[in-house]
């Protein structure tokens, strides 16, 4: 354990490194990668409201946000397990040579791809202010569950990206596994639509309470339930442990696959 | 363990798993499992290897082509996890194993300097402040700021022994990396091994050059398919070992 935590502050530039070139690389310093990753959630919100509140005459208060930030915890989730899922293959030929801490790999991409999540809170406030609701400072409470959302995923991010060594076809598999995910996940849903049976089943969802949460700071202004930080907590601790256990127990055998 | 021991190997064993038919997909996995038809061949790199080294002692290793040496040399530097058996070192690990690992062709000697850096586990820092020493040793001037896929292979391992020697390591570890640089580099570097070694670092030095291990070791290993055949002054065993081949 103590050589483990040496290990880390040995190590940290390198680790920071792999964040930072992760994020060149998206948007190679160009302004109009940044501006992308804004207006993207954008226009996805503008065409799912147009769906949801023209068509579908849902009574979901604010709307615009309501998805937003459904959408928001959705993808980073996404995006960050799907990109760290590779990491060891793709760092293989480097895993081979020289006693690398491996975990880096797929945390540095889970760390990265937040860059695009915070980029994504912009159109965020753009839309809040421009839907009626004030800025307050309770909003800056996101920090909360932006921070269980990054353990969360990290933990599934680490058994994702062990298991993707031994069975590459699991890329496949998880791309379904994550738009049943999406389905899930009240993100142009309300809550109330699930049927009482269904419900514990969606709650099982890791991100649900995530996203409840952001709707809370963000989007009612109410802090959220002592509940609901005991669920993501509960979530935090089983994912990040599971994870590095799997990961932990799975490395030294990544060797024979690379 | 005894104080002066800087390396200790007890009983590893390195086994690898020749797949006689490679399974990376879980539908193959699970329909192999189901009837049973997963066969690995086991392979032995090393076998039960005993040997400790005292500190600042230079011990030689030796042997034929796939003996297992690399793969020793890779487990005592961490890479690779042995099978079964224990491994202890004292005191900083400097491995000279494979040269500039994590090199990026696109990107120049210098950006490369800190790129490989932090993956030996330097700080930016540090890096930055030795910056100077290890462009001067390296003597690439001013291709140092040209992309490294346009350095020759002896420029590239040049750099490579450069960076990792930058430190002064408790612990040496050193493959055949001498064998690229033109002869002025391989002097060169093989002074600064001496001029460690006289610092008190403790080095294992592989090469297939018997007369440069016979000049620079005190003591030989010489592996055989994995087993350790024989340990002792340098002499003597490379004599042995010239008789046997
Ligand atoms: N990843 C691997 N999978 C299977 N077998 C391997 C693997 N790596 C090495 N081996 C085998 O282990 C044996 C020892 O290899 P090693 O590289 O240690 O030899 P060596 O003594 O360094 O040889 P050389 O003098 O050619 O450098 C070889 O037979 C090699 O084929
Ligand atoms: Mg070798």
């Amino acid at each position: 354990m103590k050589t483990h935590v040496s290990n880390l502050v040995k190590y940290k530039d390198l680790f920071l490194e792999l964040i930072i070139k992760d994020i060149k690389l998206k948007y190679r310093n160009s302004l109009l990668g940044v501006l992308w990753s804004m207006l993207n959630p954008l226009l996805m919100m503008v065409v799912l409201s147009i769906v949801f509140m023209e068509f579908f005459k849902n009574n979901i208060a604010n709307f615009p946000v309501y998805v937003l930030t459904g959408r928001i915890v959705y993808q980073y989730f996404a995006d960050a397990t799907n990109f760290a899922m590779d990491s060891i293959h793709a760092n293989g030929q480097l895993i081979r040579k020289v006693y690398v801490p491996k975990y880096f790999f797929p945390l540095s991409r889970v760390f990265s791809t937040l860059f695009t999540a915070v980029l994504s809170l912009v159109p965020l406030a753009l839309t809040m202010m421009v839907t009626g609701l004030s800025l307050r400072w309770m909003n800056l409470l996101v920090i909360v569950p932006i921070f269980y959302l990054l353990v969360i995923t990290a933990g599934i991010a680490l058994i994702l990206a062990a298991i993707t060594v031994f069975f590459n076809d699991l890329k496949h598999m998880y791309s379904i596994v994550l738009m049943i995910l999406m389905y899930m996940t009240p993100i142009f849903y309300p809550i109330s639509i699930i049927p009482e049976k269904y419900l514990t089943i969606i709650k099982l969802n890791p991100i649900y309470p995530i996203v409840d949460m952001f709707r809370d700071v963000l989007l009612y202004g109410t802090l959220p339930s002592l509940t609901l930080h005991l669920i993501c907590v509960g979530y935090m601790v089983v994912y990040a442990g599971v994870g590095l256990l799997v990961f932990y127990k799975s490395q030294d055998r990544f060797i024979y696959h690379l | 363990m005894n104080d002066d021991i800087a390396i200790e190997i007890s009983d590893v064993t390195m086994k690898y798993r020749l797949m006689t038919e490679k399974i990376d997909s879980l539908k193959n996995f699970f329909i192999k499992k189901v009837r049973n038809e997963i066969k690995y061949e086991e392979f032995f790199a090393l076998k039960q290897v005993n040997f400790s080294i005292r500190k600042g002692e230079v011990y030689g290793i030796i042997g034929m082509n796939g003996a297992g040496k690399s793969t020793l040399l890779k487990i005592i530097a961490g890479v690779l996890k042995p099978t079964s058996g224990r491994v202890l070192k004292r005191g900083s690990v400097a491995p000279l194993i494979e040269l500039g690992a994590g090199f990026n062709g696109e990107l120049s000697g210098y950006e490369n300097i800190f790129l490989n850096g932090l993956l030996m586990g330097y700080s930016k820092k540090f890096i930055k402040s030795k910056m100077e020493e290890i462009i001067d040793f390296s003597e690439l001037g001013k291709f140092i700021h040209t992309p490294l896929k346009n350095y020759s292979s002896g420029m590239r391992a040049r750099l490579g022994f450069s960076i990792a020697t930058v430190v002064k390591p408790d612990i040496l570890i050193v493959d055949e990396v001498l064998s690229v640089g033109d002869f002025k580099f391989k002097e060169k570097s093989e002074m600064k091994i001496r001029s460690m070694m006289k610092e008190g670092t403790t080095v294992l030095f592989v090469s297939h050059s018997l007369g440069q291990v016979e000049s620079i070791c005190d003591k030989v290993i010489w592996l055989e398919s994995g087993f350790v055949k024989e340990i002792g002054a340098a002499k003597e065993i490379i004599a042995h070992f010239k008789q046997h081949a």
